[in-house]
């Protein structure tokens, strides 16, 4: 029977966890962990922003934000090679951002603007940048990691080293593609990692009400044969540690990782949904370990001067306002794209 | 040319497509060792290996999943859903993900697959291994939808369908596996979207599709007995649909009958007869006929089967109606 692998911070290590410092990489340079915080930094602005826009109706249709979970995008991000593939769900935001999709054309893309970067064609719940290897954003539960199966099954079978990183919700755990995908991929010796970002709840309902197991990603693992993995997803030093793991152990030919990154979204489910059908003090006990000022604290202690991180912070928020006016002032989408590349020649005719 | 069953066709057709291109590769249950449970893949292991020929688990969801990822990125994958039936268990990665992902994304995906599958009846099989469902897949904006109807066109069409650059479902018709035809020596490729004139004559149009070809023939036959010259056109493919081809032939005859295996409501046939009625209702000298099953599922007894299929008489007796 395989030990279940603890990386939370002060996790139950009894278990057999590890903590971040023993990870077996050796210390994290500070530049990757600066490099962390300027997404999460990022991550966080343009969320608040997106949201502020979607009250002015600027924003328009729905957006899930991903306020709180920034820890997991940005900690696999530092750790994926350019060349490696991210699947991500409709709360997809960071994630986009985190590969190096463009704030503008991302913020356009949330506005149904021509400089959108899918020109508006697809929307918030679709963000997908195939130049940045974020091979999309899916919108029904659970496809999207039968999809992440294919572009890893290509990886290997083409032989090029490339890692397939998949983020999905708790929520996701209960549907029968979840189980489909986990057991191909443990079958066919996949390189890719599922990512749970355990949230607590689906839209309204938490996740603890209608799930068999404590935790619904890593309690599965072991029916496709995969060690269980936690992980402090508040934590960017565990999320980089835990997906470091995965990568290297998927880029290496051993297969899948299904990793479950414990995490909280500060707002409600999309929209401006208030999220009030949450307890208060679960609410207060998770914004009490925002991951973004924890990060900060954590860079402090480590010796990296305030004045770096300040600069990082400032050139934020210049970006997300540069990034808003600029879609702001990018014209709605010409409406020949209706028509526009339903096939490979461009355009959409079925007849002939 | 050689002359083979419509089942050893489609192995011939995947095996001339996997010579051809490394990047096309065949997954799907038991088409690997067993050779399909039609004997429509045989051979295919031992000649290509398990890397490029993959049996998977009974995961639908996850097959066309894994044909969609890797077709995004540089495969040209062949998916074999046994029974068309099964689309029912994994039709949001066919309607949801691998029909609207070209689009949603503004072009920065291709995905060139190929979805096969068993259509249809005849076999009696009961309703859930026997409806014909390629009516579901033409309704579905960015899906291309074939369905052969001799072993040649199974070889010529699917090789259309891998080189294709978008998402083919390519049906197969179950009754048609042991029909016999030629197929040319050497490669033979054909283009998506072409009608084939399979008889010609000036009294009036037949349009069928897959294992109701034969039928249409073999009404149009009896009917030349009765001094009535009917055109046979075989659709071949649904979407593309040739409309070139079927509007001519109603500009020439002024009469149209469709001859279609699935259940009568929004057939394939509805969409053809619609555009005639909207684009040559002045060629028309007498109603549309559509001749389909009845809206039902399929029972399995073999006589009540029978009795649901368009048969030869209700096709000829399609035809005089129109003519009437
Ligand atoms: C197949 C399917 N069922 C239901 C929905 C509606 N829906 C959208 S998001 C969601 C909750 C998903 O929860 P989870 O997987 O935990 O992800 P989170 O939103 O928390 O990131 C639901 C039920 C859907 N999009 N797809
Ligand atoms: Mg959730």
């Amino acid at each position: 029977m395989t030990e279940l692998q603890d990386w939370r911070s002060g996790g139950a290590s009894a278990s057999g966890g590890r903590s971040v410092g023993s990870a077996p990489f050796g210390p994290v340079p500070i530049e990757v962990r600066t490099s962390i915080y300027k997404m999460m930094v990022e991550m966080r602005d343009f969320e608040k922003r997106a949201y502020d826009l979607f009250l002015q109706g600027l924003v328009k249709g729905t957006s899930h934000l991903g306020l709180g979970q920034e820890a997991v995008a940005a900690g696999f991000a530092a750790a994926m090679r350019p060349s490696d593939y991210t699947f991500a769900t409709y709360r997809g935001h960071n994630h986009t951002l985190a590969r190096g999709a463009p704030m503008t054309a991302v913020m356009a893309e949330l506005m149904g603007r021509q400089a959108g970067l899918m020109a508006g064609k697809g929307g918030s719940m679709h963000l997908t940048s195939v130049a940045h290897r974020m091979m999309g954003s899916y919108a029904i539960v659970g496809a999207h990691l039968t999809i992440a199966n294919g572009a890893a099954w290509s990886a290997k079978l083409r032989d090029t080293g490339e890692v397939v990183v998949c983020f999905f919700g708790d929520g996701t755990t209960n549907i029968g593609a979840f189980h489909e995908a986990l057991n191909l991929a443990a079958v066919w010796k996949l390189p890719v990692v599922f990512v749970c970002e355990n949230n607590r709840w689906m839209e309204y309902t938490p996740i603890s009400s209608v799930t068999a197991v404590a935790h619904p990603a890593a309690d599965r693992a072991r029916s496709y044969g995969l060690d269980p993995v936690l992980v402090d997803g508040n934590d960017a030093d565990a999320t980089y540690a835990a997906a470091r793991a995965a990568i290297e152990r998927a880029r290496a030919g051993a297969g899948p990782t299904l990793v479950e990154a414990e995490t909280y979204r500060h707002g409600g489910h999309s929209r401006a949904d208030p999220g009030k059908y949450r307890p208060e003090a679960e609410v207060q006990a998770w914004l009490a370990r925002d991951p973004i000022p924890r990060y900060r604290s954590r860079l402090l202690e480590a010796g990296v001067d305030e004045s770096v991180l300040r600069r990082i912070e400032e050139a934020s928020r210049s970006a997300v306002d540069a990034a808003s006016t600029e879609a702001e002032a990018s014209p709605p989408p010409d409406s020949s794209l209706v028509e526009t590349d339903v096939w490979a020649d461009g355009g959409s005719s079925w007849r002939r | 040319m050689a002359e083979m069953t419509y089942r050893d066709a489609v192995a011939r057709g995947i095996a001339q497509e996997m010579d051809r291109d490394p990047s096309v590769v065949l997954l799907g249950e038991d088409v690997g060792s067993a050779g399909g449970v039609f004997k429509a893949t045989v051979g295919l292991l031992d000649r290509f290996g398990p890397g490029r020929v993959v049996d998977t688990p009974i995961s639908e969801q996850a097959i066309l999943g894994a044909a969609m990822g890797a077709a995004m990125t540089g495969l040209r994958p062949i998916a074999e859903i046994m029974f068309s039936d099964f689309f029912a268990v994994c039709w949001d990665i066919v309607a949801n993900e691998i029909a609207k992902t070209r689009y949603m994304t503004n072009g920065q995906v291709s995905l060139p697959l190929v979805i096969r599958s068993a259509n249809g009846g005849g076999a009696r099989f009961g309703a859930q291994h026997s409806q014909s469902v390629e009516n579901w897949a033409m309704a579905v904006p960015g899906l291309k939808v074939v369905a052969p109807s001799t072993p040649r066109d199974v070889v010529g069409l699917l090789a259309a369908a891998v080189r294709d650059p978008d998402p083919v479902l390519f049906f197969e018709q179950k009754s048609l596996y042991p029909a016999k035809g030629d197929v040319p020596d050497g490669e033979v490729v054909d283009e998506l979207g072409c009608a084939a004139v399979r008889r010609h004559g000036k009294d009036a149009t037949v349009v069928a599709l897959a294992a109701m070809v034969p039928r249409a023939l073999a009404a149009a036959e009896r009917l030349a007995g009765e001094g009535v010259e009917v055109t046979v056109i075989d659709l071949r493919s649904l979407v593309p649909l040739d409309v070139t081809t079927v509007s001519a032939s109603v500009t020439e005859t002024g009469h149209l009958v469709t001859v279609e295996e699935n259940p009568r409501l929004c057939g394939w046939g509805a969409e053809v007869a619609s555009i005639v009625a909207e684009e040559r209702l002045f060629d028309l000298d007498g109603p549309i006929v559509r001749v389909t099953t009845p809206h039902v599922p399929l029972p399995a007894a073999d006589a009540l089967e029978d009795a649901a299929m368009p048969t030869v008489a209700r096709i000829v007796e399609g035809v005089r109606r129109s003519l009437q």
